[in-house]
């Protein structure tokens, strides 16, 4: 019998948090209306309702205890919000890179553009293709571009030779056009031909000395920096030159890694596509840049949230022995009252959801507080990686609503595991003897 | 120590509390225990004694840049390199392009750079009379069950062979140990000829990656490195020479700001920690108010009483902390073993244990000083009246 009453409670248990978890907001939401309609307008839950209401109003009195549920929970939030939204951030700043109505191609079966490689003619070809957007001339907005990495001394460096990696792309006249989202904040742009470049805002962050005006060396040799440009992207880690003088430095002649085109549309990239594959003379793997460069943020996006949710699992079962203890202890500090309401004519029930109102409103509390401190300390909180290309690339971290809501629902899941114990204790306990319990 | 009984009783006065604040700190040191593997093991990556011999001597442009092979002889007649070997990125995937593995074309001395390597001398005598043979790390080898013997089809994401395809085959010819389990990158790399590299790829002509050198004097290893830069400084091909350290330790930097992320994180743990037993610990003194002032009555001076508070602190402190870093100790070797060597948690290590233990007595102490001091000061006609 008690056997199964565990049984029982534990299924209660593994409900209840899946619940939490599964289910949508707006059916959470009904289930709280719900349940507040039950509190205000049957029997037992107006009984539950005065029950609740003494045991919060006594938290004040109790803050030191309360406060460890509220505290716990708030570490295990802003622990999980923090990581989660670095993963967040980091996908975000590579999906903004790419939209459906632009194309990226490489040599077939190249996992990025460094490894790929082109000719000038296949340049040539792929601007043929029908589906791209032409420009006020005619022309076909395409951009052939070079990827190469570069070394440049890095800021907060310990000495000059601490050297990092830039990714520098090699861009073709059409490439303004192609990104409308590219901007210059400061100076102007390169002039093609000549060794110029101009620097992102995020390389800047990166690296030092990067004012325009200011000479350069990449490639071995110096380069003057004509501007500083923003895209709100991961393009804002990169440094951009002419490609037609990019390729000879690095000794690429005019072999190129990537040919970028607008289209007319997001319709117009099946044809394009299409158009490029059957072509005999090519050999080329055709893809939106949305999906190239949302596939290059995958891996490690996925890492970091698996790091974010087994971090966040441990603690969260922490949390819930600490909130399990605290209420132990405000349920036993309050075992006589609960008997004295019971042998009035209080059912068990009322008691049970009582005492879970209270700690899942502590529970509340605690992942409200640290979704807030994640937010108001992590987001737009830039860190930077290598981990997806040849370059530093710099993102903002981004604690989103849902992600918020996330952290919400960990929160008053730890708070249902870790109220329902006590719960089911102050319930069980029989009369008699808590009545003469000191 | 005579009064350990007394602490040890004073402990498990309530159990389910202690139970539950010593899950809670377990928790904690678990935690504890996996973060600092994970960043000592980032922290160490390349800190071996042999790896301070070696130097890395790669373009200076940017680490995707080649170099001549010529080099490589010049560098040997620097005064105080004892060897020099090379290596070009293959960049071979298994299987799905985006299933990469650490796949380096190398010189047949590759190996006898790295001392931490250990393979069959039969087996090595197979590959090197094997042009288009291949070793590979027995992490690999494990995960995906190759044997030697096998044939290795592996896409090269950059280099085509002679067809033009990018699809290369290989044989195995022998599995790689690393002697060093700490050093698991070891274990989780082809290796195959650069001879048979170069020839085969229209695309490489002569080019390396980036050299190795042994020198034959650690201290000396500063001006060796320079010694080395000035053989290329102002060509076409400048080189930068660091020590395998300094190589790495930069890479680590440019990746992610490992310390950091661990840093905070444990953090946010041992604060919440603190919060939590702390609580606890006062609760526990508070309700023993009485047995405390009869302690005092009948004769325990009040640093003793002060003694006994702290003592039952640190003691849930290091019981907790012991469980929870042991179990780190169980469950890391078991999730590497688990995930097939993909997943690679280093064990506690002894700066670990050091650095968990400092922490165990730190909190204990912290949290164990409030309900300690209201312990000692406690007035004895005032505690037994109840006031």
């Amino acid at each position: 019998m008690k056997f199964l009453k565990s049984l029982l409670t534990l299924l209660v248990v593994v409900i209840g948090v899946a619940a939490l978890i599964m289910l949508p907001w707006p059916a959470l939401l009904a289930l709280l209306v719900a349940f507040v309609l039950w509190l205000a307008f049957t029997r037992r839950g107006r009984q539950t309702a005065s029950i609740a209401g003494i045991g919060v109003s006594t938290l004040a009195q109790r803050l030191g205890s309360s406060a460890v549920i509220v505290i716990g929970i708030a570490g295990v939030v802003g622990v999980l919000v923090a990581m989660l939204s670095m993963a967040q951030g980091y996908a975000d700043t590579l999906r903004r890179t790419g939209g459906n109505d632009s194309a990226i191609v490489l040599r077939g079966s190249s996992a990025a553009e460094v490894s790929s490689v082109l000719t000038r003619d296949d340049a040539v070809v792929i601007a043929e293709a029908p589906g791209i957007a032409r420009d006020d001339q005619g022309k076909p907005i395409v951009s052939r571009e070079l990827v190469v990495a570069a070394n440049l001394p890095q800021k907060n460096a310990n000495d000059a030779d601490d050297l990092g990696s830039v990714q520098l792309r090699g861009i073709g006249e059409e490439a303004w056009k192609l990104r409308p989202n590219a901007r210059i904040i400061a100076g102007r742009k390169f002039q093609s031909g000549l060794h110029e470049v101009v620097v992102g805002k995020g390389a800047q962050r990166q690296f030092a000395n990067l004012e325009p005006g200011a000479t350069i060396k990449l490639g071995g040799q110096p380069w003057t920096i004509a501007g500083v440009f923003e895209t709100d992207d991961a393009l804002e880690s990169e440094v951009w030159a002419d490609v037609d003088v990019v390729g000879p430095m690095y000794r690429r002649g005019s072999s190129i890694t990537s040919v970028f085109a607008k289209l007319t549309g997001a319709d117009a990239f099946d044809g394009f596509k299409a158009a490029l594959t059957s072509d005999p003379r090519l050999q080329v793997d055709v893809d939106t840049t949305l999906s190239y460069f949302g596939k290059q943020s995958e891996q490690i996006s996925k890492v970091i949230t698996i790091i974010g949710i087994v971090v966040g699992s441990i603690m969260a079962i922490g949390a819930i022995f600490g909130a399990l203890n605290t209420m132990f202890a405000a349920v036993a500090a309050r075992a006589r009252e609960i008997a004295t309401l019971r042998a009035i004519g209080f059912r068990g029930m009322p008691v049970v959801v009582a005492v879970m109102i209270e700690t899942m409103l502590l529970a509340l509390i605690g992942g409200a507080l640290g979704g807030l401190v994640a937010w108001l300390v992590f987001n737009g909180f830039t860190a930077s990686t290598m981990g997806g290309g040849v370059g530093q690339l710099t993102f903002a971290f981004k604690v989103t609503p849902a992600l918020l809501w996330t952290g919400l629902k960990w929160a008053l899941a730890i708070g249902f595991i870790g109220g329902l114990y006590p719960a089911l204790r102050a319930a069980r306990l029989p009369v008699t003897t808590a009545l003469r319990e000191l | 120590m005579k009064y350990f009984h007394l602490v040890w009783a004073a402990l498990f006065r309530r159990k389910t509390r202690t139970i539950l604040t010593l899950l809670s700190i377990i928790m904690a040191f678990l935690l504890f225990g996996l973060l600092d593997a994970v960043r000592t093991s980032f922290a160490q990556v390349g800190q071996s004694a042999a790896g301070a011999e070696r130097l890395q001597t790669g373009s200076r442009l940017s680490f995707i840049q080649t170099l001549p092979q010529g080099l490589g002889a010049q560098i040997e007649r620097v005064p105080g390199v004892k060897a020099v070997t090379y290596a070009n990125w293959f960049g071979g995937a298994y299987q799905d392009p985006r299933q990469q593995v650490f796949s380096f074309a190398v010189s047949p001395n590759y190996i006898d750079m790295y001392p931490e390597i250990e393979l069959d001398p039969a087996q090595r005598k197979a590959w090197e009379a094997d042009l288009n043979g291949v070793v590979v790390g027995s992490a690999l080898a494990n995960k995906y069950g190759w044997k030697v013997g096998d044939k290795l089809p592996l896409m090269s994401q950059i280099y085509p062979n002679k067809e033009g395809s990018k699809n290369w085959s290989f044989t195995i010819d022998g599995i790689l140990h690393s002697k060093d389990k700490s050093n698991a990158f070891l274990d989780g790399m082809v290796l195959l000829h650069w001879k048979n590299f170069d020839e085969t790829t229209p695309y490489n002509r002569g080019m390396v990656g980036w050299y190795v050198s042994r020198v034959a004097d650690v201290n000396d290893a500063d001006r060796v490195a320079k010694a080395i830069d000035a053989l290329s400084a102002n060509s076409d091909h400048e080189t930068k020479t660091m020590t395998e350290q300094a190589a790495t330790a930069n890479w680590m930097k440019q990746l992610a700001d490992i310390g950091l992320i661990t840093g905070s994180i444990m953090g946010a743990v041992f604060f919440t920690l603190l919060l939590l037993t702390g609580n606890t610990m006062m609760q526990a003194v508070r309700e023993r108010t009485s047995e405390l002032a009869v302690l005092k009555t009948i004769g325990f001076s009040n640093a003793s009483v002060l003694g006994l508070v702290l003592a039952e602190s640190l003691l849930l402190l290091i019981i907790g902390g012991v469980i929870g870093l042991g179990l780190v100790s169980i469950l890391s070797p078991a999730i590497t073993r688990g995930s097939g060597g993909v997943l690679n948690l280093p064990t506690v290590g002894a700066s670990s244990w050091l650095l968990g233990v400092a922490l165990m007595l730190a909190i204990g102490l912290v949290i164990g000083a409030l309900p300690a001091l209201r312990a000692m000061r406690l007035k004895i006609v005032d505690a037994l009246a109840g006031r």
